[in-house]
């Protein structure tokens, strides 16, 4: 997906400079240092917020990615209620983060590469990977359901900021290939503490491959708040230690994360190396259902950012426009229904589960040792379904 | 620190590697680098001071200057930003080879490791391969300061996803390096520090003939015994023949227990010994089949004995030979003991006397 600017002037995102810094012709601090708030377009009032670098991106792209924010807030309710039925082990709910999940996959092309977190479902969701096979972590029959190769989508990472080393990894790859690809890596807040962040960050730059880090910053790590992960101005400030442009964007405004993190592919994509951008956003839901988050916040910090919410905003710019129309309203509303159907009618049913899959995979070529494994679990199945009989 | 220190003389020889002639450890192994990267494109190599340096210890000399530095290139100084970068860069189509500088320089990389390395293609039911080699300077015996003389092949061995292999000859340095580069799953690749010296005199080109050879005859992780494709994975060797016990040995400690039976020799006792060469998978055949030949078996490895490979090996010899041992199996190890500064590392590695007096406790009846 491409937004063109409209203006490239003073741009920090734009440009083919083989180095950061000579990108604006300005001062590096200038060109480093991201927006002293973070960047909006849709106010949560719905009215368009004029920004010199970032384009408004047009009403069809908007009204695509609206119908995806529904359908990604619907994924997100059905699936806390599987895990009430018991049919899912877990999950950690992304409501109210949906615009940034919606922008990380639709700014990429389908060459491009996404590096998904546990948090992530709905990203992975909207890349267009099976639903079904994007919920078999959460649903415990295997460690991940569908092939990252083939979709370029890595799995769900559990550890935190791992992964991000991993995208630098499939980025330098690609850069050695001479494959015009992007990788877009995701983090959360409390990822940015960890050892692979610092990794990650500096081998990107350095080795200056086609990177975009973005920080779901929803305020808690589990149960520790943000100031308790980090005292920099902003988590996008990091970004000037390695050498790499920073961004701050607000996380709920789903026309802004477009726009931004557009930009940063798109300068990824023409050899501008890596950028990191800082989604502000709130985690509205607990961690996990295992989760008590009423013993380190109050409902009334969450209800702050009920009028704040991605879809309602958004709603409200495009029925502003009359680009949504009742009957839009409706066919969105009926698309994410016949998404969460497809989630129901698929977790309802019982997964194939064979025990043997135990020695699967662990090796290309099962050693000694694993063939003997595998036989003796043959034999105690055996036994078992003779002791049924 | 950088270790030039450590070095004694370059490991590697000045002659040109053709025709026969004395090949050191490292020399081998800098040539099987050099052939697999010869071999296939997408081979890489990076690491710490692996670029112009080559290596603190030579291993990849010449490579940045023969393959140029998108093919061999040094990184920042940081282990786990080596190993995640290799994670992805085998996702995306390469085969990496990295250089973990010493054993104990690895541990910050040990999270990329076990949790990535090792499960990546089992996560994803073998849609992601990582065909990648983790190369590990490991133990000690060069008077190495704190943190350079680690063995640490059990962490790697207890981890499921990971075959582990550790040559101890220079023809094996050669072979099972390229082995480990052309194998379709991730290999940490011991290499015994105190062994780069170490020459024998071969023909480098019968070498790579032979490596040819063996690219033909399949993976070789079925760890059968016979040794029909030339593997090495999943394979000891029978290091030394012999009919009264058998010493079970792998990497640094094989040149000992092999002195070790030189030594018994000349007092009568015929000791065999094994070279495991892989920790992971283990030839259960070779070794049983020794054992049960000779009715006695010491294991030989220089890492703390608790919990450690040795144990395991003990253990497995115990369970497949019980009716044929004459005494229990027995191991030399390493004390329980952080590795100790180079004054008194002596004191603590597996020694010939040590090995000699352990098999005359193995209730002999001429005792």
């Amino acid at each position: 997906m491409t937004i063109h600017s409209e203006s490239s002037t003073g741009n920090q995102f734009s440009g083919s400079m083989k180095h950061a810094g000579a990108d604006t012709g300005g001062s590096v601090e200038n060109f480093m240092l991201p927006s002293a708030h973070p960047v909006q377009l849709v106010d949560p009032e719905g009215q368009h917020v004029h920004n010199d670098r970032y384009p408004l991106p047009d009403g069809p792209l908007l009204l695509s990615a609206y119908e995806k924010l529904v359908v990604g807030r619907r994924i997100n309710e059905q699936a806390n209620a599987l895990v009430r039925q018991g049919r899912m082990a877990v999950y950690p709910s992304s409501h109210g983060q949906e615009a940034c999940q919606v922008a990380a996959a639709v700014v990429l092309d389908p060459t491009d590469w996404l590096f998904p977190t546990y948090r992530d479902t709905v990203a992975v969701i909207t890349r267009g990977v099976d639903p079904l096979e994007v919920l078999t972590l959460l649903r415990g029959d295997w460690h991940a359901g569908y092939d990252p190769r083939h979709h370029r989508t890595a799995t769900q990472a559990t550890p935190l900021a791992t992964q991000l080393l991993h995208a630098v990894g499939v980025a330098h790859a690609a850069k050695l290939r001479g494959e015009n690809t992007v990788v877009l890596a995701l983090c959360g807040d409390g990822a940015t503490s960890e050892g692979d962040f610092h990794e990650a960050l500096n081998f990107a730059a350095v080795f200056h491959v086609p990177v975009v880090f973005l920080i779901q910053n929803n305020e808690y790590a589990i149960s520790v708040p943000l100031k308790h992960q980090s005292v920099a101005p902003s988590l996008a400030h990091k970004a000037i230690g390695y050498g790499m442009p920073g961004e701050r964007v607000d996380g709920n405004d789903l026309a802004a994360m477009l726009s931004v993190l557009s930009k940063a592919v798109e300068r990824a994509r023409d050899g501008g190396g890596p950028v990191l951008v800082e989604a502000h956003t709130y985690r509205m839901q607990a961690h996990t259902n295992a989760d008590d988050p009423s013993r380190y916040r109050s409902q009334s910090d969450v209800d702050q950012w009920v009028p704040k919410d991605p879809i309602t905003r958004l709603r409200t710019y495009l029925g502003n426009l009359q680009l949504l129309t009742e009957k839009e309203e409706q066919r969105i509303a009926a698309a994410a229904e016949e998404m969460a159907g497809v989630l129901r009618e698929g977790l309802n049913s019982e997964p194939d589960i064979h025990p043997a899959d135990l020695f699967e995979y662990v090796y290309t070529e099962k050693t000694s040792q694993l063939r003997e494994q595998a036989a003796q679990l043959s034999e105690e199945l055996l036994r078992e379904e003779a002791g049924n009989d | 620190m950088t270790d030039t220190a450590l070095r004694k003389e370059s490991p590697l020889t000045d002659a040109s590697p053709s025709g026969v002639q004395p090949l050191t450890f490292a020399k081998a192994l800098n040539a099987a680098l050099a052939d697999a990267m010869e071999a296939d494109p997408s081979v890489v190599v990076f690491g710490e001071d692996v670029g112009p340096l080559g290596g603190v210890f030579r291993i990849t000399d010449g490579l940045t200057a023969r393959f140029g530095e998108e093919r061999c290139f040094d990184t920042p100084l940081a282990e786990s930003g080596i190993m995640g970068m290799a994670v992805g860069m085998a996702m995306n189509g390469m085969r990496p080879v990295v250089e973990m500088q010493f054993d104990a320089f690895a541990y910050p990389a040990f999270e990329q490791v076990v949790s990535h390395v090792a499960k990546m293609p089992n996560r994803t039911r073998g849609k992601v391969k990582l065909p990648l080699v983790i190369r590990i300077p490991y133990a000690g015996g060069i008077g190495g300061v704190e943190h350079h003389c680690d063995s640490s092949e059990a962490y790697y061995a207890h981890t499921p996803g990971l075959t582990v292999l550790t040559p101890a000859t220079v023809r094996d340095a050669y072979l099972m390096l390229r082995e480990a580069i052309r194998f379709p799953d991730p290999v940490v690749f011991l290499e015994p520090k105190k062994l780069y010296w170490s020459k024998e005199t071969l023909d480098l080109e019968e070498l790579r003939a032979a490596a040819a050879a063996a690219a033909g005859g399949g993976t070789g992780s079925g760890g059968t015994g016979s040794d029909t494709t030339g593997s090495a994975v999943g394979r000891a060797v029978v290091a030394r023949s012999g009919t009264d016990a058998t010493l079970i040995t792998y990497g640094p400690s094989v040149p000992t227990a092999l002195a070790a039976a030189a030594a018994a020799a000349e007092e009568g006792r015929s000791l065999e010994v094994i070279d495991v060469r892989s920790i992971v998978p283990f030839d259960d055949e070779t070794v049983t089949a020794s054992v049960r030949k000779t009715g006695r078996a010491v294991v030989i490895a220089e890492a703390p004995g608790f919990a450690s490979v040795a144990s395991e090996i003990v253990a497995r010899v115990q369970e497949r030979c019980f009716h044929s041992l004459a005494a229990p199996v027995r191991r030399v190890t390493g004390f329980d003991v952080p590795y100790p500064a180079p004054k008194l590392e002596h004191w603590y590695l597996p020694s010939v006397d040590r090995i000699l007096d352990t098999v005359d406790e193995l209730q002999w009846e001429d005792a």
